[in-house]
């Protein structure tokens, strides 16, 4: 399911138009994630999360800006969001099963905003790249015993048959 | 048992009575199979799936989910009892079609997407919350019955 020319095309596309405006969109979709799937909302108790909060709004441009890189770099998504994986991994640890949440109340805002440009192609470029994104930020979350980078130690035999 | 609330039920069926079900229904099956293109595996015999728009102007694929759709519609007068009213329909899905109930969450969230893309404004997030809980609701009572 690697990101295809057409699918990196239409997400540089669509974020062109999106403009300075993404974090309006993904503070949207932040509140549509507490407000769909509100055990998302534990990640959050140090925050005022009533509609309009300006913890959330700058929460909001947080996401926005690390989209924003993801755009920047469709061809070396693990790369460019391996401190955001580390961050997310070991400081927050956010269940990845969130970001999939996450990723879906943002197609829903881009939906709800730009329903003329969300064609079904667009909505499968978008899927896609979120689904990376995801995986990405997954990437830091399991370690090996001897540290983050440490070598695997290695698999128990099973016994030789008599 | 899922219980709905009163603003819940008016947030589903104040929107559902505005939905154009055969043209909603050919979007949303038509969308699944664009963006998760592994759902093709259960039409084999609809003909022409090999492009995005070849898909969505599929006969079949509209036929297919205007039928889907339409008994989306009959489980929301039937909010209540979800696995009861949706029995049949799980026996069906896991005896006779062998469909993995994630295709279920898979839908349901695409249909939530077509809604939004329709609805816009209207589709704030109270209503997508009590959509998103109806779907959940849907998927779960179709594989209910599943063994």
């Amino acid at each position: 399911m690697a990101l295809s020319a057409a699918d990196r095309a239409a997400v540089r596309a669509l974020w062109r138009k999106l403009g300075s405006n993404v974090g309006i969109y993904t503070t949207e979709a932040l509140e549509r994630t507490f407000a769909s799937f509100p055990a998302t909302k534990t990640y959050f108790p140090h925050f005022d999360l009533s509609p309009g909060s300006a913890q959330v709004k700058a929460h909001g441009k947080k996401v926005a800006d690390a989209l924003t890189l993801a755009v920047a770099h469709l061809d070396d998504l693990p790369g460019a969001l391996s401190a955001l994986s580390d961050l997310h991994a070991l400081q927050l640890r956010v269940d990845p099963v969130n970001f999939k949440f996450l990723g879906h109340c943002l197609l829903v805002t881009l939906a709800r905003h730009y329903p003329g440009d969300f064609g079904p192609a667009m909505h499968a470029s978008l899927d896609k790249f979120l689904s990376h994104v995801s995986a990405a930020l997954a990437s830091s979350y399991r370690w090996t015993p001897g540290g983050v980078a440490g070598p695997q130690p290695p698999l128990p035999r099973a016994p030789e048959s008599q | 048992m899922v219980h709905f609330s009163a603003e819940e039920k008016a947030a589903i069926t104040g929107l559902w009575g505005k939905v154009h079900v055969e043209e909603a229904g050919g979007e949303a099956l038509g969308r699944l199979l664009v963006v998760y293109p592994w759902t093709q595996r259960f039409f084999d015999n609809f003909g022409n799936l090999s492009s995005a728009s070849a898909i969505m102007g599929n006969p079949k694929v509209k036929a297919h989910g205007k039928k889907v759709l339409t008994s989306f519609g009959e489980a929301i007068k039937n909010m209540d009892n979800l696995k009861g009213s949706l029995a049949k329909l799980s026996e069906l899905h896991c005896d006779k079609l062998h469909v993995d109930p994630e295709n279920f969450r898979l839908l349901g969230n695409v249909l939530v997407i077509i809604l939004a893309s329709h609805f816009g404004k209207e589709f704030t997030p109270e209503v997508q919350a009590a959509w998103q809980k109806l779907v959940a609701g849907v998927a779960t009572a179709l594989a209910h019955k599943y063994h």
